[in-house]
């Protein structure tokens, strides 16, 4: 799968072209408020946008919102639980894979409330990715995480990346992980979306 | 049988309980006389006219006529319905919406009613359809009231939970289920609780009328339940109605929620 960005109009920023090759991941890093997050809910179809996003070809606007956020999944920084307890949130409870993070099982009966933050973040990758996406948006995925589980999850997005030839776009401040995760690398400054030459420098 | 007819003296003595209710209210320095005699004024004035019109209009049996005030009294509805929100933001088409959903629902109830229930000749007969109309369209009026008003307040403080949903691929109906069943719930209730509780704690005000009007006890209750339940039926699909047609309003055709379509202040 490719996602291809073409003169992408987001309020606040200046058109986005932009092309994921399948399984590769690009990362875009940013002041807070440069407009990163408006970015990626853009190109999730959750605010009218300006331009043309595709899929393989696929145009957003020729297929149904619903349809399009199911391809094009995005993780945002801040996740929501509507249900008392994780496993409400799942479509097959049974056949997540939780040890690939770390996670017991019994997290997914528990109210999700009592969870820690991690937890929760470590849960909403699982449900991100329960109806096989085919383009990952992370919105800062490893925020709340130590260093251990922030290892596990970009293995995790990594490993479902090379299975799925999943493009992926990642946001965060942590520019070592960026470095880590990403092939190529973006920063939005002053409204402009710039392409950052090797290593995101410091 | 006929009612005892009331004299004008025999009102003027009953308003002199609402003239003591405010001497009271003076003496007590409670501020409340000068609505008191307002509202006073109005009931005194509103009813009298509706009387007049009321004659007027049972002195006819052209249904023009009848579908005149039935109309009027939907618009009156409708603009109750947009002022009794009190949330904050509310979508823009409150008064469409509450108008389809009114005239929809209640509308049909009423002819059903008129044309198979109670079977009067001709079923179109003010003296019928429009009291009957007015009782459905009251209690409709404050279900859709109350479930717009639970709607919107559930929007506003979910928020993220509708665009979390969204986001991960559920269609703008399903975003949105919980929140539709928890207003459909919440502007029932006092439906019915008023089912529930008929003849034990309340005496309902039209069988009550009835038996004053001298209507043997039995035949009032007989109308008393029919209008209780055209009144929930047509409560219930009212409601269900405009939460389906407000929800719609709140998304766009990429069923993205927009909050910016929403405006502060229903109250135009």
């Amino acid at each position: 799968m490719q996602l291809r960005l073409n003169d992408l109009g987001v309020a606040g920023l200046a058109a986005v072209t932009l092309s994921v090759e399948p399984g590769e991941c690009v990362s875009i890093e940013g002041p807070s408020g440069s407009g990163k997050t408006s970015l990626l809910r853009a190109v999730a179809d959750l605010d009218p946008h300006g331009g043309e996003i595709y899929l393989n070809g696929d145009a957003c606007s020729a297929m149904p919102g619903p349809d399009w956020r199911r391809r094009v999944a995005l993780l945002p920084a801040e996740v929501v639980w509507w249900r008392d307890t994780a496993r409400e949130h799942f479509k097959d409870p049974a056949a997540l894979p939780t040890a690939a993070l770390q996670l017991d099982a019994a997290v997914l009966e528990q109210p999700v409330g009592e969870l820690s933050t991690g937890q929760r973040q470590r849960l909403a990758l699982l449900r991100l990715v329960q109806h096989e996406p085919a383009v990952l948006l992370l919105d800062e995925p490893t925020a709340a995480l130590d260093e251990a589980n922030t290892a596990r999850v970009e293995a995790f997005v990594q490993a479902y990346r090379e299975q799925h030839a999943a493009p992926v776009v990642w946001i965060s401040h942590d520019r070592e992980q960026l470095c880590r995760v990403a092939s190529r690398h973006y920063a939005l400054n002053d409204g402009a979306l710039e392409p950052l030459s090797g290593r995101p420098g410091p | 049988m006929t009612v005892h007819a009331l004299s004008h003296w025999d009102l003027m003595a009953a308003g002199l309980l609402i003239i003591l209710l405010g001497a009271t209210s003076i003496w007590l320095e409670l501020g409340l006389q000068r609505q008191l005699f307002v509202a006073a004024l109005r009931t005194a004035g509103q009813l009298l006219l509706v009387g007049f019109v009321l004659s007027a209009l049972f002195a006819t049996t052209n249904p023009l006529w009848v579908v005149l005030v039935g109309t009027l009294m939907l618009l009156i509805a409708a603009r109750e319905v947009v002022h009794r929100q009190t949330s904050r933001l509310a979508y823009k088409p409150t008064f469409a919406t509450a108008f389809v959903a009114l005239l929809l629902s209640c509308a049909s109830v009423l002819v059903l009613t008129l044309l198979v229930f109670i079977g009067n000749q001709p079923w179109y007969a003010p003296r019928y359809a429009i009291p009957i109309f007015g009782m459905l369209l009251g209690n409709a009026m404050t279900g859709v009231a109350l479930a717009l008003n639970t709607l919107m307040q559930n929007v506003l403080t979910r928020t993220r939970e509708i665009e979390q949903r969204l986001m991960l691929g559920e269609s703008r109906q399903l975003a949105v289920v919980d929140i539709q069943r928890a207003s459909i719930r919440n502007a029932m209730i006092p439906t019915i609780n008023a089912m529930a509780t008929a003849g034990v704690v309340s005496l309902p005000g039209m069988m009550t009328g009835q038996i004053l009007a001298g209507t043997p006890p039995l035949e009032a209750v007989k109308y008393q339940i029919l209008i209780m339940f055209t009144i929930t039926a047509s409560t219930g699909f009212a409601i269900m109605l405009a939460l389906r047609v407000s929800t719609r309003a709140l998304f766009d055709e990429r069923q993205r929620l927009r909050m910016d379509r929403l405006h502060r202040d229903a109250r135009t």
